[in-house]
């Protein structure tokens, strides 16, 4: 199959010749990144691309291992949404052990765990990490351009996104053991239901947590009408939409069927078992990036790349089945006048409707006395291979494992959300870099709408813990022999000292 | 006539007569922290955790016997920085990956871990490369955790009748065997049944598919710090599991 080329990917003319620009680590996002532009004299970008820069290995070292430690293991892939990784390895198990009908108290358990999930990463994404960007601009002054800016100047919102995210971390907590990184879900089931007393203690704070999200939905509305044609073209790229949608097509974060739409919102596939996930899509592998690049396999890498997550979700389901998300979903559709909406920037109004969904769904789940139910698991006849399909926080996550006679994993095989989100953000760099900083003098304000754009994803680049908010911007220019001729930002003092700063 | 009894950190501790000082501090629910020690086993003294100081000379409390007015320190920061360099010592040797092991919360050596306030590794791991032994239809033997305890062996020996387990080799070297001469567990007559099955204080010894079935906050040590349960038998493989 040919290789996919884009414009921008890969300078035209000499390479040698042009001067290089990286922007890393990327900040305020989960786990290590790094954009590397590529200037010719004019100062116009003749290469832009995202790099992911970590190997992690768990593919490999999960093999050997039992297979009941997975769910716990390979959640530790990350610390954001690590509940997603942990029910997508447990839905791929049930299949090994042979429960592929879960008890209902076990399946409502980890669609609330899942709900909890949803609700704690979008509130970090959109509070903690993007509303600088969007409340005090994309060039604002960078040392107020975070959390405790907005906390500063914006103290009422920046309390309803840290309760919101303590919420669906209570809710985490209460169905997983703990707030990171819990045991909650098993291979056939779940280890324990909720009390009637713990159902109560969320569910006295669920009105209060279902307004703030209308809230936030409110926020971002306003954000979009006051300047609609930044927000309808920044970094815009046309391309298809995937995701799970839940039977009768609505919106399901926990289970369903895959769906693809082109650009244009025709389907492209419905209702494909994720077991057939390899015949849908497939990865191709490029020299400069850890990550992968898939695409739909019918339509082939130039144009078979594909977005997934919050935006990519609401515009292929057909309804969500909770009133005041369904209401705002309309809303959104209404916004994009009859067109599919490509926009980066709506990422952010998908992802607080889906956050609002995820409030109502904990209230409906909440009030189910499955909850407090004492069936926990189901068993059946023992398969070798299981495939587990989610949708987390940032898009489609499939798990896929082989299991030996002997219980141990032979086999693994991991597609993260942001693996699929590959191309569209590299796409959104290039068209960022061309729009806005094409024959500029580049200034960190500049750099940073490449960030935002990358930001609109809301990445998880290596689902990595340790990075989040200890990532400061760094900045090099070098000639073309490679040499640092200037150096902008919080560069780690070890570095700074070694090259004159600009 | 009055008890024996010794001076323990300071407290007259009562003992009766051949009962040595870790026995003597367990009546007296005292902790003094261990790994190869098991009331229902021949104390071995291997482990060195228990280490105290009896009329100044360093000994093992599971193996010394205790005697009329002996003074022995236990609870000091001397003897609770060299155990802790034992505990930093057993982790780097072997693979100890407490937050995705089934036996977290179970585990003896990660209960001393925190009651001892271990906070690194400090030493270079050693990352041992030790595959794990899958073989046996109940039970899988995860041979990165394994601190050389013993219990295991002696449970095998002196109850079980079986003579399954035993470690080879010497020094650094050290490791624990199955008696087959596959190597492999399934090729003995171990049984789930066997008390060598409930005997390991760590995650080498598992029942097969348990995993996480017990909940966070219902294991042994999620309730309460090793430290305040003295004289309950160390919590032992598979038989701590299930909700």
């Amino acid at each position: 199959m040919a290789t996919a080329a884009f414009p921008l990917e890969t300078a035209t003319t000499d390479s040698g010749s042009l001067r290089r620009v990286a922007l890393d680590p990327l900040s305020r996002v989960e786990g290590h990144g790094k954009v590397t532009l590529l200037l010719d004299d004019a100062g116009q970008v003749q290469q832009a691309r995202l790099h992911i820069v970590e190997f992690r290995g768990f593919e490999k070292f999960i093999q050997g291992r039992p297979y009941w430690e997975v769910p716990v293991m390979v959640q530790r892939l990350c610390g954001i949404c690590p509940v997603s990784h942990h029910l997508a390895a447990a839905k791929a198990l049930d299949h090994i052990v042979g429960a592929d009908d879960l008890p209902p108290t076990a399946e409502k358990l980890r669609r609330l765990m899942h709900a909890g999930q949803i609700l704690q990463s979008h509130a970090l994404h959109f509070f903690h990490l993007s509303s600088p960007d969007l409340l005090f601009g994309f060039a604002s002054d960078a040392a107020r351009r975070n959390i405790v800016g907005i906390a500063a100047a914006h103290p009422e919102i920046a309390r309803q996104g840290v309760l919101l995210r303590r919420f669906g971390q209570e809710i985490i907590r209460l169905t997983a053991g703990r707030r990171v990184h819990g045991t909650g879900a098993v291979p056939g089931g779940v280890n324990r239901a909720l009390s009637r007393a713990e159902r109560a203690q969320l569910l006295a704070e669920i009105d209060q947590v279902i307004a703030w999200s209308r809230q936030a939905v409110q926020l971002v509305k306003r954000l979009h009408a006051a300047d609609p044609e930044l927000y309808d073209e920044f970094g815009t790229s046309r391309s298809n939409l995937l995701s799970i949608v839940g039977a009768g097509g609505v919106l399901d974060f926990y289970d369903g069927r895959l769906r693809a739409r082109d650009a244009d919102g025709r389907l492209l596939a419905d209702a494909v078992h994720v077991r057939n996930y390899a015949e849908l899509i497939s990865e191709e592998v490029k020299p400069w990036s850890y990550m992968k690049f898939p695409f739909l396999t019918a339509i082939g890498p130039q144009e078979g790349w594909y977005k997934v997550g919050p935006l990519a979700r609401m515009q292929n389901c057909d309804a969500i089945a909770t009133p005041l998300a369904e209401a705002e979903r309309r809303e959104f559709i209404a916004h994009g006048g009859g067109r599919v909406i490509h926009a980066p920037l709506a990422y952010h109004w998908a992802r607080m409707i889906e956050m609002l969904h995820a409030a109502e769904a904990i209230k409906d789940l909440l009030h189910d006395d499955d909850l407090s139910g004492s069936e926990l698991r189901s068993s059946g006849a023992r398969h070798h291979e299981g495939i587990g399909v989610i949708e987390a926080p940032r898009g489609t996550l499939i798990h896929h494992y082989r299991v030996g006679d002997d219980d141990l994993v032979t086999m693994c095989n991991l597609i993260v959300s942001t693996t699929h989100n590959n191309q569209p953000m590299n796409e959104a760099v290039r068209r960022v870099a061309q729009r806005h900083l094409n024959g500029h003098e580049l200034t960190e304000g500049l750099l940073n709408h490449i960030e935002v754009a990358i930001r609109c994803f809301d990445p998880c680049l290596s689902c990595a813990t340790h990075a989040l908010g200890k990532m400061p911007l760094q900045l090099e220019l070098q000639d073309a022999s490679g040499r640092v001729i200037g150096r902008q930002g919080s560069a780690p003092a070890d570095l700074s000292s070694a090259a004159g700063s600009t | 006539m009055n008890a024996p009894s010794l001076l323990l950190d300071g407290l007259p501790v009562p003992f009766s007569d051949g009962q040595t000082i870790m026995e003597a501090a367990t009546v007296a629910g005292i902790f003094i922290p261990h790994l190869c020690h098991h009331p229902e086993f021949k104390p071995q003294g291997s482990c060195k955790l228990c280490t105290v100081k009896a009329n100044g000379r360093y000994v093992s409390a599971c193996t010394m016997p205790a005697k009329d007015g002996m003074e022995v320190e236990n609870n000091s920061p001397d003897l609770n920085d060299k155990r802790r360099t034992l505990l930093q010592m057993l982790f780097v040797e072997g693979n100890h990956f407490c937050p995705s092991c089934e036996k977290s919360g179970n585990c003896l050596l990660q209960a001393l871990a925190y009651e001892l306030e271990m906070l690194t590794p400090h030493f270079t791991q050693f990352y041992p490369d030790r595959p794990v032994d899958a073989s046996h239809p109940e039970v899988l033997l995860d041979f990165n955790r394994c601190i050389l305890c013993e219990l295991c062996v002696r449970a095998s020996r002196d109850v079980d009748r079986k003579n399954v387990f035993a470690l080879s080799g010497r020094g650094i070297g050290k490791h624990l065997i199955v008696n087959a001469e596959s190597g492999r567990l399934a090729d003995t007559g171990f049984s789930l049944a066997d008390k060598a099955a409930h005997v390991c204080p760590v995650g080498v010894i598992l029942e097969k598919r348990q995993g996480f079935l017990q909940p966070i906050g219902c294991r042994r040590y999620d309730l309460q710090p090793i430290g305040m349960q003295v004289g309950r038998p160390p919590a032992t493989g598979s038989s701590e599991q299930g909700s």
